[in-house]
């Protein structure tokens, strides 16, 4: 649907964990640099779908999937696709913040460095860039050598952010990234994604429709495994099509 | 009334008993340790004392029926086989590891374990038997085809440091799979699938994600792996050769038969005379003291692991 530039294309989509149908032929057209929101009650495959984008679904062992995902064009599935390439293009940042028990400079030049960047000035001047634009580096600058563990839930998730972005991704998926922590920290993660936007294409899934509605371009209403609507942010929350999205954004269920 | 009233006396009672009953037993298992090292002291320490801790810490002679007692060659060889032990089954054991808690398919895996155990299970000297029919035979054939050319005449028994060290290292593979299995396992899955969506393949994530964070957890595998590897005897009594020389031939040496502490004190105490008796606990003073010190570092390690 939106833009002329559509970063992401999903054509009949289906995903089965074993005989379970977790999602149901999947439409959607994701634009790119917009911030496109997935919301939903919980166990309705929000989770699930963000992850058949870059593909972490394939880690599971009896899983399934039908139709297409296309990413600028070109079918992920297809048997000759470098998963760790798109990996690195579909960076991923996840609920519950999962810094790596290393100091925070290992953290951001993690990426980096399985990429095959060795030289240590280029990995120091990456590790500032990516923490700078995640808004971490002035809590952080003084001791990088600090444990990741010993940062604050925010902190440690704007560093999970800073370790995303270190390995340039086009696409940042987020599932659920403020849901551990608090609104302060929230609030500067929300700050950080509407900068974000101007250079990537970003999907969040999020259970707060406030945040949806805060931040998002585009919105997409997910129900039992089923994509029920997906259209421009304000037309889901104030003239949305369907009864069961009125439904969800009302609070009347879920 | 009566019923009510009963089964809370008798709870009463139990804790009141229970609680000595439990500190008595703690307190037994420290008295024992300690009885045992009062003991063994008691009984070595004079020759130590008459004889000079250094002179024999570092004398390189073994002759009880001469009163000369250098355990240096003794000292060796246990470090030696110990030393080969973890060299080869340190990498195995964990490779193994790595593939049961990562790689291996639930069936694959469910075939292996098994065994694993198993081996756990064999008493040491079934492993000196195998030691002997198999790896000393091996080594013989090795010494005396292969290397014949190189080797010093008194090296080509089949009786070696290295027979002793594969030996050994089998014998601990258990001890290190299962610890490390169980670390490896323990390291949180988000760890994972973060370095995953990052672009690691696979072995990156394995090698510079989870084995770090599953590092304190290995180092104790390791850690009870030495200790058992130091306190093998029969099993090395059978493939070692028992001869307390120093090797002195280089990377050669690894075809030397030697001796262990343990397992001079099991051969000779037999028909030891009282002082030759006295010398043998003296022996047994050592690896005391090497076990605790090797247990001071275990626990250091362990705390440095939680800490983190
Ligand atoms: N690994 C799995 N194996 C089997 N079923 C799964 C697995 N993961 C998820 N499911 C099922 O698939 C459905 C969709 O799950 P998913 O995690 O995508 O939901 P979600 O919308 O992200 O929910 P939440 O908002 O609670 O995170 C659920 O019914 C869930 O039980
Ligand atoms: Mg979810």
């Amino acid at each position: 649907m939106p833009e002329k530039n559509n970063k992401i294309i999903t054509e009949n989509l289906n995903f089965y964990y074993g005989k379970f149908q977790a999602l149901k032929d999947i439409n959607i057209k994701i634009g790119e640099k917009k911030v496109t929101a997935f919301i939903g009650p919980s166990g309705c495959g929000k989770s699930t779908f963000l992850r058949t984008l870059n593909r972490m679904n394939d880690l599971l062992g009896e899983v399934r999937i039908e139709g297409k995902v296309l990413i600028d064009d070109s079918d992920i599935y297809r048997s000759d696709v470098d998963v760790v390439t798109l990996r690195k293009k579909m960076g991923m940042v996840f609920q519950s913040p999962n810094p790596f028990p290393m100091s925070i400079f290992e953290n951001v030049a993690y990426g980096p460095k399985i990429h095959g960047i060795k030289n240590k000035n280029t990995l120091q001047e990456i590790v500032e860039k990516s923490l700078k634009q995640a808004f971490l580096w002035d809590e952080v600058k003084d001791d990088l050598n600090k444990n990741a563990l010993s940062l604050s839930g925010g902190q440690q998730q704007r560093l999970c952010i800073a370790r995303v972005l270190a390995v340039e991704p086009e696409v940042l998926l987020m599932d659920e990234p403020t849901s551990a922590l608090d609104p302060i920290s929230t609030l500067r993660i929300e700050e950080l994604i509407q900068d974000l936007k101007k250079e990537y294409t970003i999907v969040i899934v999020t259970h707060n429709m406030q945040q949806a509605a805060r931040i998002s371009d585009y919105t997409a209403f997910f129900l039992n495994g089923e994509m029920v609507e997906y259209d421009r942010t304000e037309n889901i929350f104030t003239k949305p099509k369907d009864k069961r999205t009125e439904d969800y954004i009302t609070g009347r269920f879920g | 009334m009566k019923k009510l009233n009963k089964p809370c006396r008798i709870s009463q009672l139990s804790d009141k008993i229970a609680k000595p009953l439990l500190f008595g037993m703690a307190l037994t298992a420290f008295s024992i340790t300690v009885l045992i090292a009062f003991f063994i002291f008691q009984q070595g320490l004079p020759v130590l004392g008459e004889y000079g801790i250094w002179n024999i810490l570092t004398g390189k002679s073994w002759r009880p029926t001469e009163g000369i007692y250098g355990i240096l060659p003794m000292i060796a060889g246990t470090f030696y086989v110990t030393f080969l032990a973890l060299a080869i089954g340190v990498p195995f054991g964990l490779a193994t590891a790595v593939f049961l808690a990562e790689l291996a398919t639930e069936k694959t895996a469910r075939i292996i374990r098994p065994a694993i155990e198993l081996l756990a299970g064999i008493p040491s000297v079934i492993y000196g038997l195998f030691g002997m029919v198999v790896i000393n035979e091996a080594m013989r054939f090795i010494e005396r085809e292969i290397l014949a050319g190189v080797l010093p005449p008194e090296y080509r028994w089949g009786y070696s440091i290295l027979s002793g060290g594969m030996v050994l290292a089998i014998m601990i593979l258990p001890t290190i799979i299962n610890i490390s299995e169980d670390a490896i396992r323990a390291v949180p899955r988000s760890y994972k699938e973060g370095a995953l969506a990052l672009g690691s393949s696979h072995i990156q994530t394995i090698l510079q994600v989870i084995l770090p964070s599953a590092k304190s957890g290995i180092i104790s595998a390791v850690i009870l792996a030495m200790g058992r590897a130091l306190g093998e005897t029969m099993a090395l009594i059978m493939v070692i050769g028992n001869v307390p020389m120093l090797p002195r031939h280089g990377i050669l040496s690894l075809f030397a038969p030697a001796a262990t502490l343990t397992g001079t004190i099991a051969l000779e105490m037999g028909y030891a005379g009282p002082e030759h008796r006295a010398a043998l606990f003296m022996i047994g003073v050592v690896l005391f003291c090497i076990i605790a010190l090797l247990n001071s570092f275990a626990m250091a390690a362990t705390r440095r692991g939680v800490g983190k």
